[in-house]
């Protein structure tokens, strides 16, 4: 399939920490995303996976190791400048704007890959017009894509929840990335909503081949689609591999189910 | 087409800002009875006196506070676009305000005990706006730090340093005590004797239109507001607009996305300050002579009132905010004197107005039309009140304003005689 996995790495993070006033969020994480793949996270709830995401757009920033975006370390860019490199995400808590519509939301997505600055569009020159009706093609075939044609012109606000997730992949999807940052897509939502959002991240990966790293606490969907997956439990490392290999390590089965025995071990701390 | 005329078939007629035929001949149509407005005065046409049709709106009297009008609803699009699209609430307005009445003044008044260069209008007016803009470019990188409440606060210390800073300027502004003189709208290639076309004297058109210099004052007015009007709504429909709300909706997301916060709120700051320089200018220019002390606290609330009336975010609100928060004041105080006439004359509308309007020192009443002699309030304190009102009215139950309201109106009847 279209050379998924292979080749050099498109992101490499290295040995990354992170602590806020001394809780550590992030204690030494590696690994690599290669094009086109579909890279899991998975670990227990507080575990670091959203901090690893805003590490990697740059709204954290790491006290210590690397992120290289194709061979360059992307450290202390503002996070404007990863989407400009073509890092997307979405938000485990819907972040798009409630009062702009469906369409709307999603041309945001567009604004790195328009070049119309403020004075052609104050005067609606024909430079502007046409970036508009052009990025609007786009956007529209992103709605088609997505199926959700009818709320387009919705403010989002107003929208169900499954929707406002579809509409948040797509704003993502419009920022032409190649890494697609997915926190929690199906959270939230009934086996329908969660088997249509299965298919379309099956269908970005094999259609439009974006890489993807999804973060979910849905093992099925996770153990299903996912090429890799990596388990992070306090802020480390337990296991990376492929799905089957990963459920059978005891490190994860420890983390995820506790130890069969009462001996005091990390887990059995209280978490303050 | 005629057929289904709300059939769109291209993304641009999708885009279009008056999409269907309906929307576009009423509007034409109003900006008809706009432009027509000065001419329903009596004697401007000829010798013989006005068109025929009502002379209500033409009387120079109600003609000045409508060009009064045109002009704060400049500035109030200037402050929706940083307050309402880009969500910093500014205090700060009078200030950029003032900047570009000063700035008026030193380009286009004569050189005299004060500083002016005497340069024609198509200098000074640009760069009414220009510097404020500069100066607000300079300033964001302080302001775009902080956030909401935060953010309020510096821009409040922007009017008063500005205040201190007018009334200590002098060779500019003229001090507290006399003011100074603002440059006359007048039209000038360059320094020449004869202005090509001048506001300040009557003239007559034509042949037949006899102009008054509110009248001409009132039209000029008119295409500038119009025209920034546009410009705004532009900003708004296209990639800058977007980026403005998307920053204030969430401006996590929104970076994430690509948008340079810093950027996107120096912008807001700079267009937002040259509309207010603009606005500055033409108020200092019409109203002649104005003392530092003009441009305080008060004046920066009432832009707020009015986009907050309006509807924060639209420009169609902003511009219904900005006829409502003008012209409320001269009907409350038009109604208080027909009241006060009622009460003074008998009779059955005396016995229902007596508890409401006061006549004199003896009579008790709400409101009075003689300020500190009779009891109640005066007229413009009534005015501060229903203010009051209506923004905590609105805030509470209707956010989007008088645009919300009307929005309501429209859907109703939209769908009428169905519910939805």
């Amino acid at each position: 399939m279209n050379g998924r996995g292979q080749g050099s790495p498109l992101l490499e993070v290295k040995d990354i920490r992170l602590s806020f006033k001394g809780v550590k969020a992030i204690d030494g994480v590696s690994f690599e995303v290669y094009p086109g793949e579909l890279f899991a996270i998975i670990g227990p709830n507080g575990a670091g996976k959203t901090s690893i995401f805003n590490c990697l757009n740059q709204v954290y920033r790491p006290q210590e190791g690397d992120i290289l975006w194709k061979g360059q370390s992307i450290m202390g860019l503002k996070p404007n400048r990863t989407a400009e490199l073509g890092i997307a995400r979405t938000f485990q808590n819907i972040a798009l704007y409630p009062h702009m519509t469906v369409v709307e939301n999603i041309l945001t997505g567009r604004h790195i890959r328009m070049d119309t600055g403020w004075l052609s569009n104050a005067l609606w020159l024909g430079r502007a017009r046409r970036a508009e009706v052009e990025h609007r093609l786009r956007v529209e075939e992103i709605i088609d894509f997505l199926e959700i044609e009818q709320w387009r012109k919705h403010p989002v606000g107003l929208l169900p929840y499954g929707v406002q997730k579809r509409v948040e992949l797509g704003r993502a999807l419009a920022m032409d990335p190649e890494l697609l940052l997915l926190d929690e897509p199906v959270a939230g939502m009934n086996l329908e909503e969660t088997e249509d959002m299965a298919r379309f991240i099956l269908d970005i990966q094999d259609e439009l081949g974006i890489a993807m790293i999804l973060v979910e606490h849905d093992m099925g969907l996770v153990m299903d689609i996912a090429d890799r997956v990596m388990v992070v439990d306090f802020g480390r490392r337990i296991a990376i591999g492929p799905p089957a290999e990963v459920q059978r390590n005891p490190d994860v089965i420890k983390a995820y189910l506790g130890e069969e025995t009462g001996a005091a071990s990390d887990r059995a701390q209280p978490v303050g | 087409m005629l057929g289904r005329p709300l059939l769109r078939t291209s993304y641009e007629a999708d885009m279009a800002l008056f999409p269907s035929v309906t929307q576009r001949v009423v509007f034409a149509l109003f900006l008809l009875f706009l432009v027509a407005i000065p001419f329903f005065a009596p004697g401007t046409i000829g010798e013989s006196g006005s068109l025929p049709g009502p002379t209500f709106l033409g009387t120079s009297d109600w003609l000045r506070l409508l060009v009064t009008l045109g002009i704060y609803a400049i500035g109030a699009l200037g402050l929706n676009i940083l307050t309402g699209l880009a969500g910093q609430v500014s205090l700060g307005h009078a200030f950029f305000m003032a900047v570009g009445a000063y700035t008026a003044a030193v380009f286009g008044s004569p050189q005299g005990p004060l500083w002016g260069l005497g340069l024609p209008i198509w200098i000074w007016l640009p760069m009414a706006g220009i510097v404020p803009a500069i100066l607000g470019t300079l300033i964001a990188p302080a302001a775009v730090r902080v956030r909401g409440l935060y953010l309020a606060v510096v821009t409040l210390g922007l009017v008063f340093i500005g205040e201190y800073l007018w009334r200590n300027l002098d060779f500019i502004t003229g001090g507290s005590q006399s003011g100074r003189t603002f440059p006359a709208l007048e039209f000038r290639f360059w320094q020449e004797e004869e202005a090509v076309l001048s506001m300040t004297e009557p003239a007559t058109w034509f042949g037949v239109l006899n102009m008054s210099p509110t009248a001409k004052t009132y039209l000029f007015v008119l295409v500038l507001t119009a025209v920034m009007a546009l410009v705004a709504k532009n900003l708004q429909r296209t990639r800058t607009g977007r980026a403005f709300m998307a920053i204030r909706d969430r401006d996590v997301a929104a970076e994430v996305m690509g948008v340079d916060e810093f950027r996107t709120k120096t912008l807001a700051f700079a267009i937002s300050s040259f509309y207010a320089g603009i606005a500055g200018a033409l108020l200092a220019t019409f109203i002649g002579r104005t003392i530092p002390e003009q441009w305080n606290l008060n004046m920066s609330v009432e832009f707020i009132a009015i986009i907050l009336i309006g509807g924060i975010g639209t420009v169609t609100g902003t511009l219904l905010g900005s006829a409502f928060v003008i012209i409320l004041p001269r009907l409350v105080a038009d109604l208080t004197q027909l009241g006060e006439r009622l009460v003074r004359e008998g009779g059955t509308w005396a016995t229902i107005l007596d508890p409401l309007v006061s006549t004199g020192s003896g009579d008790w009443g709400l409101v009075n039309t003689s300020a500190g002699v009779a009891p109640g309030l005066s007229v413009d304190q009534l005015n501060l009140v229903i203010y009051g009102v209506l923004i905590i009215g609105f805030l509470i139950f209707e956010p989007l304003g008088l645009y919300g309201i009307w929005l309501r109106i429209r859907n109703y009847w939209k769908g009428w005689p169905f519910t939805y």
